[in-house]
């Protein structure tokens, strides 16, 4: 009967689909509790983990620096032509300041650590598995997991929402010079209403977005690194391709959890 | 070969994709052995080793270490297991991101409990053995083929395992480096009594190491036995590939391969039975190689017998064949020469060996000395090869040894 096997051919096709997302998700997670958990295994990495942070964090300082002073001239630049309509032109520090803090900050923080460091993470990863050095590790018991992984996790989880926290400061100077030293407005005005403007709850919620990015995109960007082997495409280029979509996943994923915890910190 | 295997394969069965590539492997590896894996490119070999140590699980059958499955084992007793074993992956699998020291030290600096300073001692340690001098603070992307090999094996070898897997160890070494990997391993087997696992396409120089061989093709153990069983196999397809990749020459010293050797041990004798020509043979060994390896390195000792074959050379005639016997023994078939003839022609190399400085790569270490002894017989129409040969290992006298 080939008309039954047209219809349940879609439908199969889409359990499949269905079935592998789960499963995948499945190994994600397990993927990163390993790792989590793992960092807590006496003796503990430290060394590691400070090479991680200084790699992760201390090295992405700059263009983070970078990044958020233009982020802020340009909510400085926009939030004054949207203020002048209405003459409220001093509402304009908690508007750069509540935008920088609740979604600015912690997004585009992740956004330019996955371009930056995430790519990287993928790539050693990958090029680690592709020439056996992870089974070597394997050979000489050593937990991989804990040996790449643990570390990577736990300097991204302290490096975020610090990075998140230079990110807000320095964006709030971009605001200032092109709001107040370009445009006009008030310093005085600029600080006081972006000081009243933030609350704990703001800060607390920008740092919860911090640490859940740190955990995507370390999570992604090994994940894809360490399964290069699984791909179809061998060599440099499954490393070329886990690169990628580590890239292309992890920041699609920032975006999307954004929405998420946004709607639940709201 | 008494007692039960220490590993044991049964019926191992792995597929990878849409390939068989092990089918129905059985085989038996024994302690304090070294078991050599020979067979095609692409055969599954390295598939096999890393069965053994478990970085592949097989589809079907079973592995066996000292009886039990290790399938069966729980995580602590699988964890303990690993321990014991160490790899030599083909490619090396060096860590790029850490230096030469750092590297061999990894598998020591992840074990608890060892103090910094014994575990720096015993990676320079090693890496001297291999001759390794001033790369210490390197990357392995800054070192030759070669280099990257040792290090390998150093990583290996630095945590002084009960079990090691070579996969394919010396692959792009120079002859005396390769023999002296070679000397290495069955020097190691000798001193810890490890049990070795060697895959390799190093015929026939692995045969000269290895107790057992086993040859692999199309996923089945093709042929199971020992260097002398393959060498007689009268299975064609082993004796093609063993032929295929034996070079007539011995790479180290230049002088004819084994096989070579014993196909002219073979004419002579029939020549002495059909026409009652007579011919000797010289059985040379140099017997304190080892104690050469343990004060001047592995790299010395290869390079004294390779000169101590150079001497053999030059006093023999063209007629006169000399092939390796075994690492460290040559054998001179003399034909139409009777034992007194023969006796004079080892008069001859001893006298040269005492005219020569033959130290030269012992200069640095003033204390070495090494011997060699030789045994002479003529050959008897009624006696087969085995007895001639067995005569004379067992009427070895001393031919050279250095001056106190």
């Amino acid at each position: 009967m080939p008309s039954l096997v047209t219809l349940k051919t879609p439908i199969a096709a889409l359990g499949r689909e269905v079935l592998v997302f789960t499963r995948d998700l499945g190994r994600v997670f397990l993927f990163f509790a390993r790792g989590f958990l793992l960092i807590f295994q006496p003796p503990f990495q430290f060394d590691k983990i400070r090479q991680h942070i200084f790699f992760i964090g201390m090295k992405s300082v700059f263009v983070i620096c970078l990044t958020a002073g233009f982020t802020g001239m340009v909510l400085g630049l926009q939030g004054y032509y949207a203020l002048v309509k209405y003459g409220s032109t001093a509402a304009l520090g908690s508007a750069v300041a509540l935008s920088l803090v609740r979604e600015m900050g912690p997004v585009l923080t992740a956004i330019m650590v996955i371009a930056r460091a995430g790519s990287a993470m993928a790539a050693e990863i990958g090029i680690m598995r592709i020439s056996e050095q992870i089974d070597a590790l394997k050979t000489m018991d050593i937990n991989p997991l804990r040996y790449l992984i643990s570390p990577r996790i736990a300097a991204a989880l302290v490096s975020f929402p610090l990075l998140t926290a230079i990110f807000d400061v320095v964006g709030l100077f971009g605001g200032y010079l092109s709001g107040s030293a370009l445009l006009g407005v008030n310093p005085a005005f600029y600080f006081s209403r972006a000081q009243s403007s933030v609350e704990t709850s703001d800060i607390i919620g920008g740092f919860i977005k911090a640490i859940v990015f740190a955990v995507v995109t370390v999570t992604i960007c090994c994940y894809q690194g360490y399964y290069t082997h699984t791909r179809a495409e061998f060599g440099a280029k499954g490393v070329s391709i886990s690169t990628t979509s580590a890239v292309v996943i992890s920041c699609v994923l920032v975006l999307v959890t954004d929405y998420v915890l946004t709607t639940f910190l709201l | 070969m008494a007692g039960s295997p220490l590993i044991q394969l049964q019926d191992v069965v792995k597929i990878l994709g849409v390939n068989r590539v092990l089918d129905g492997i059985n085989l038996s590896i024994h302690r304090g052995e070294i078991t050599a894996i020979i067979g095609k490119s692409g055969s599954g070999k390295s598939v096999l080793l890393k069965h053994i140590i478990g970085l592949f699980e097989p589809d079907g059958g079973s592995i066996l270490f000292e009886g039990r499955t290790t399938s069966a084992m729980s995580a602590p007793e699988r964890r303990a297991l690993k321990r014991k074993f160490s790899y030599v992956f083909q490619d090396t699998a060096l860590f790029d991101f850490l230096t030469v020291l750092d590297n061999v030290a990894l598998p020591l600096v992840e074990r608890r409990g060892a103090v910094p300073a014994e575990i720096v001692r015993r990676v320079r340690e090693k890496l001297n053995q291999l001759d390794l001098h001033d790369v210490d603070n390197k990357y392995p992307s800054q070192l030759s083929g070669g280099m990257k090999k040792r290090v390998a094996l150093a990583r290996a070898l630095v945590t002084d395992p009960e079990i090691v897997l070579f996969d394919e160890p010396t692959t792009g070494l120079d002859p005396i480096r390769k023999n002296a990997v070679h000397s290495m391993i069955s020097d190691y087997q000798r001193r810890f009594g490890f049990t070795g696992v060697v895959v390799s396409h190093e015929i026939p120089d692995i045969f000269f190491i290895a107790q057992r061989v086993a040859m692999i093709d199309e996923g089945r153990i093709r042929f199971e036995g020992t260097p002398e069983d393959i060498q007689r196999a009268s299975d064609r397809e082993v004796r093609n590939f063993i032929e295929g990749l034996e070079s007539p020459r011995d790479d180290l010293t230049g002088i004819a391969s084994q096989s070579i050797g014993q196909q002219h041990l073979r004419q002579e004798m029939s020549r002495l039975q059909r026409h009652q020509i007579p011919f000797s043979i010289v059985l040379m060994s140099m017997d304190n190689l080892e104690d050469i390896d343990r004060i001047a390195g592995h790299m010395a000792s290869q390079t004294v017998f390779k000169l101590f074959a150079d001497h053999v050379i030059q006093n023999s005639y063209v007629a006169d064949t000399c092939f390796r016997y075994a690492i460290n023994k040559i054998m001179v078939v003399l034909p139409d020469t009777n034992e007194a003839q023969a006796r004079s022609f080892c008069l001859k190399i001893s006298r040269t060996m005492r005219h020569s400085a033959l130290f030269d790569p012992l200069d640095r270490v003033r204390d070495v000395c090494y011997s060699v002894n030789a045994g002479v017989v003529q050959a008897q129409p009624d006696s087969g090869l085995e007895d001639l040969i067995a005569a004379a290992e067992k009427g070895q006298a001393i031919l050279y040894e250095c001056p106190k």
